[in-house]
C-alpha cells in the first residue's frame, strides 16, 4: 500500500507545510465541531422518533469539510446520502438537511444560488450528474467546477466507470471524492475490490488518482484544492480517495455488531479528524476548553433553531405532492388529486 | 416548403433548433460523424460543430445521466439511444433521477431534456431492435412520451419537446422513419405535446393508436370507409400527458373502442385505453372494448415477426367485432 498524503500526522505535528493559515484552521475547525454537533443531533433526534433512518458521519469530518472548503462558493456539488458536513458546508443549510431526514422534500429545495443538489440516496448513479454540469460550465464558457462524494460500495457500480470514463474523456472540471471509510454496510472495503488502493483506478481512466489520508483535514484541503485548479484550468478531472472510517453503523436501522469488532472501532475513534487538529491548535496555542465550549453551544442553538423550524413547518400537502412533478399540472395529475380529494370525501 | 419523410423532418428540427439556441446539443452512439444509425442526426455535426454534436461511448446510463447534469447546468441536452432495446441501462436513471429531480428539489433542479429513441419492429432487425415497451416510460411518474407518426408531428413535436422544461422520452416509430413524405415548414413551428389528432372523422367506431401503427390504423380505417363504416381515426401522440378529452368524446360518439398498440399486451398502454373508457365511459359502449396488441413474448425475428406486430387485417377484424357486438 502507498503512503497517504498527509499533512497532519495522528498527534497533530506538521509533517509537512501547511496549506492553510491558523485562522482558516480554526475556522475549519469550527466547522467540524457544528458538523459533529449536528451528527450526534440527528442519531438523538432519530432515537426519539422525530426524524427517519439517518447516516451517521462521525469520523469522516475531515474528509468533507477538507475538501468543500477548497471549492469556490459557486462550485457545483453532487453529493450522497452520508455527506450533510459537505453540503452543509458548500452553503445547504441545516434546515433543508433537517426537513430531509423528516420525510419532506421541501428539504430538497436549497436556496436559490446554493449550487448544491439535494443528496442523492441511490448509490453511485449521481457521479455522472457531476460529469453533466461541469460540462455544461464548460460549455457555457464558465470556469466552475463540480465536486462530487461517494463511498468505496459506489465504485463497484458500473455507474462509477461510466462517470470517471466520461469525465476523463471530455476533460470535465469534475472532482471525484471517494470516501473509503472502510464499509458498506457490511462489506468490508477488501472485499469491495481487489485492487490494491481506490486512487489507482483513475490510472485506467487517464486521469490523475490521490491516495489521501482521509483524517487530515489539510491533506484533504490540498488534495481537493489541487484537484479543483487543474480542473478550473482545463486540465480535467481528478479521482480523490479518502481513507478514513465509518465510526458509526451504516444508519440508525444498521447493526455493526454483526460484522465488526469494537476493537476495530476503537482503534479508529483514537485516528479521530476532530481531535488532530485540535491537538494541532492547542500546541500552537490556538485552543482553549473556553472556545470547544462556545463552538459546540454555538452550534447546538444553530440546530435547536433548525429542528424547531423544521418540526413547525405543516406537513406538504396534496398540491405539494402532485404540484412537484412537472412545471405545470397535467390533466392526469389534475383528475389524480381530485381523486385523492374524493376519496377523502373533501370533494 | 419541402417534402420529407419522418427521418428527415426530424433532422430538420434538430437543426433548427440548434441554430435558434445555444444550449441546445446533441449527445449519443454515433449521432455525429455517422449522423446516427438511422441517419436523423446526418450532417449535423459538421455544421454545428463537435461541441454541440457529440458522439458519446457506449454507454446509455452515461448518455442519460450526463444529459440530466446537463440540463440542470442549464443545457437543453437531446439524447440519442439507438434503439429502444439498449435503452434499458439508461432506463435507471431516468426512473431515479431524471423523473424525479423537480420533485425531490421542489422546482429548485429542473431536467429540460429530450431522450430519442427509435423503437419498434417491421424492419427485420436483430434481438433487441424491435422492442415497443412504451409502457415502462409511461409508467414512469416525472417523464413525458411522445410518438409521432408523420413528418409533420415528427417535427412539431419534437421542437415541442425540446423547449419543454420538463423531460420527454421522444419514441421514433423505426418502420415509418422513411414510410412517408408530407410537405414540411422550413420555419420552426411546435405540435403541442398533450394533444391528440382527430385524423379522420366518422360516427361507428373509434380506432385509437399512435407511432408506427398509424399506418396500419390508417390502412384499416380507409378499408372500413370504403364499405360504409364511420371511422373516428385518433393519432394520440403523446401518450403522457394523454389527451383523455378527446378519446372520451370520441367513444361517446360512436360507443365502439379499438385500441391499437405495438407493445406487449399485458399491463400495455391500451390497457390503459380500456381502463380509461371502462371508468369515464361504460355506458357510452355499445360493445367490449377491442384491443389489438402485440403479445407478452419477445418480438419474433424476421421471419415470424409478423405474427407478433399488429396489422390492418387484425385492426380491420377487431373493428367488426366490434360493429358486430
Amino acid at each position: 500500500m502507498p503512503e497517504p498524503l498527509r499533512i497532519l500526522d495522528p498527534d497533530g505535528r506538521l509533517v509537512a507545510a501547511s496549506p492553510l493559515d491558523s485562522a482558516e484552521i480554526r475556522r475549519l475547525y469550527g466547522a467540524m465541531v457544528a458538523a459533529r454537533t449536528y451528527d450526534r443531533k440527528c442519531t438523538a433526534l432519530q432515537r426519539q422518533g422525530r426524524l427517519a433512518t439517518y447516516a451517521s458521519f462521525e469520523g469522516q469530518e475531515a474528509a468533507q469539510i477538507g475538501t468543500a472548503a477548497a471549492l469556490r462558493p459557486d462550485d457545483w456539488m453532487v453529493a450522497s446520502y452520508r455527506d450533510a458536513a459537505a453540503m452543509w458546508f458548500h452553503g445547504y443549510p441545516w434546515l433543508n438537511l433537517l426537513l430531509g431526514r423528516t420525510g419532506d422534500e421541501r428539504g430538497g429545495s436549497p436556496p436559490e444560488g446554493v449550487p448544491v443538489l439535494p443528496p442523492s440516496i441511490t448509490v453511485g448513479a449521481h457521479m455522472i450528474h457531476a460529469v453533466g454540469l461541469a460540462w455544461a460550465a464548460t460549455l457555457q464558457g464558465e470556469d466552475r467546477v463540480a465536486i462530487t462524494y461517494f463511498g468505496d460500495g459506489a465504485t463497484s457500480e458500473g455507474d462509477f466507470h461510466e462517470a470517471m470514463n466520461f469525465a476523463a474523456v471530455y476533460a470535465t472540471p469534475t472532482v471525484f471524492v471517494c470516501q473509503n471509510n472502510g464499509w458498506a454496510i457490511s462489506l468490508p472495503r477488501e472485499r469491495q475490490t481487489a485492487s490494491a488502493t481506490i486512487a489507482q483506478k483513475a490510472d485506467a481512466y487517464g486521469m490523475p488518482g490521490v491516495y489521501v489520508d482521509g483524517n487530515d483535514l489539510l491533506a484533504c484541503h490540498a488534495a481537493a484544492a489541487d484537484a479543483a485548479a487543474l480542473a478550473r484550468q482545463g486540465g480535467g478531472p481528478t479521482l480523490i480517495e479518502a481513507v478514513t472510517y465509518r465510526v458509526g453503523p451504516h444508519t440508525t436501522a444498521d447493526d455493526p455488531g454483526r460484522y465488526r469488532t469494537d476493537d476495530e472501532v476503537e482503534e479508529w475513534r483514537d485516528r479521530d479528524p476532530l481531535e488532530r487538529v485540535r491537538r494541532h491548535l492547542e500546541a500552537a496555542g490556538e485552543w482553549d476548553p473556553a472556545w470547544q465550549q462556545q463552538l459546540e453551544e454555538e452550534a447546538s442553538a444553530d440546530l435547536e433553531a433548525a429542528v424547531a423550524e423544521a418540526e413547525e413547518l405543516e406537513p406538504p400537502g396534496p398540491g405539494d405532492v402532485f404540484g412537484g412533478m412537472f412545471a405545470d399540472l397535467p390533466g392526469h395529475l389534475a383528475e389524480q388529486r381530485r381523486l385523492l380529494a374524493r376519496d377523502r370525501g373533501e370533494g | 416548403m419541402a417534402e420529407l419523410n419522418v427521418a428527415q423532418a426530424l433532422n430538420a428540427a434538430l437543426d433548427t433548433a440548434l441554430a435558434a439556441d445555444p444550449q441546445v446539443m446533441l449527445l449519443g452512439e454515433d449521432v455525429g460523424r455517422t449522423g446516427g444509425v438511422f441517419r436523423v442526426t446526418d450532417g449535423l455535426q459538421r455544421k454545428h460543430g463537435e461541441a454541440r454534436v457529440v458522439d458519446t461511448p457506449v454507454a446509455e446510463s452515461g448518455i442519460v445521466g450526463a444529459a440530466l447534469g446537463l440540463a440542470i447546468g442549464g443545457m437543453r441536452p437531446v439524447a440519442e439511444i439507438q434503439f429502444l432495446g439498449f435503452a434499458y441501462p439508461g432506463y435507471d436513471q431516468l426512473v431515479s433521477h431524471v423523473g424525479r429531480i423537480r420533485h425531490r428539489s421542489r422546482h429548485r433542479f429542473t431536467a429540460p431534456l429530450v431522450v430519442r429513441i427509435p423503437y419498434g419492429g417491421g424492419i427485420g432487425a436483430a434481438e433487441h431492435h424491435s422492442e415497443s415497451t412504451e409502457a415502462v416510460f409511461t409508467h414512469t411518474p416525472g417523464l413525458k412520451v411522445v410518438v409521432p407518426s408523420r413528418p409533420y408531428d415528427a417535427k412539431g413535436l419534437l421542437l415541442a419537446a425540446i423547449e419543454d422544461p420538463d423531460p420527454v422520452v421522444f419514441l421514433e416509430p423505426i418502420r415509418s422513419y422513411r414510410a412517408v413524405r408530407e410537405d414540411i415548414p422550413d420555419e420552426a413551428y411546435t405540435v403541442a405535446l398533450g394533444e391528440a389528432a382527430v385524423e379522420q372523422e366518422g360516427g361507428d367506431v373509434t380506432i385509437v393508436a399512435y407511432g408506427a401503427a398509424m399506418r396500419d390504423a390508417r390502412a384499416a380505417a380507409a378499408d372500413l370507409a370504403a364499405t360504409g363504416v364511420g371511422v373516428d381515426l385518433i393519432d394520440l401522440r403523446t401518450l403522457v400527458p394523454l389527451d383523455a378529452a378527446t378519446v372520451l368524446e370520441s367513444i361517446e360518439k360512436t360507443g365502439r373502442l379499438v385500441v391499437v398498440q405495438e407493445g406487449h399486451r399485458t399491463a400495455g398502454f391500451a390497457a390503459e385505453l380500456a381502463a380509461l373508457a371502462a371508468e369515464r365511459a361504460l355506458y357510452s359502449l355499445a360493445a367490449p372494448v377491442e384491443r389489438v396488441t402485440g403479445w407478452d413474448t419477445v418480438v419474433p425475428l424476421r421471419r415470424a415477426e409478423h405474427h407478433y406486430i399488429p396489422d390492418a387485417a387484425r385492426i380491420m377484424a377487431a373493428a367488426r367485432r366490434a360493429l358486430d357486438a
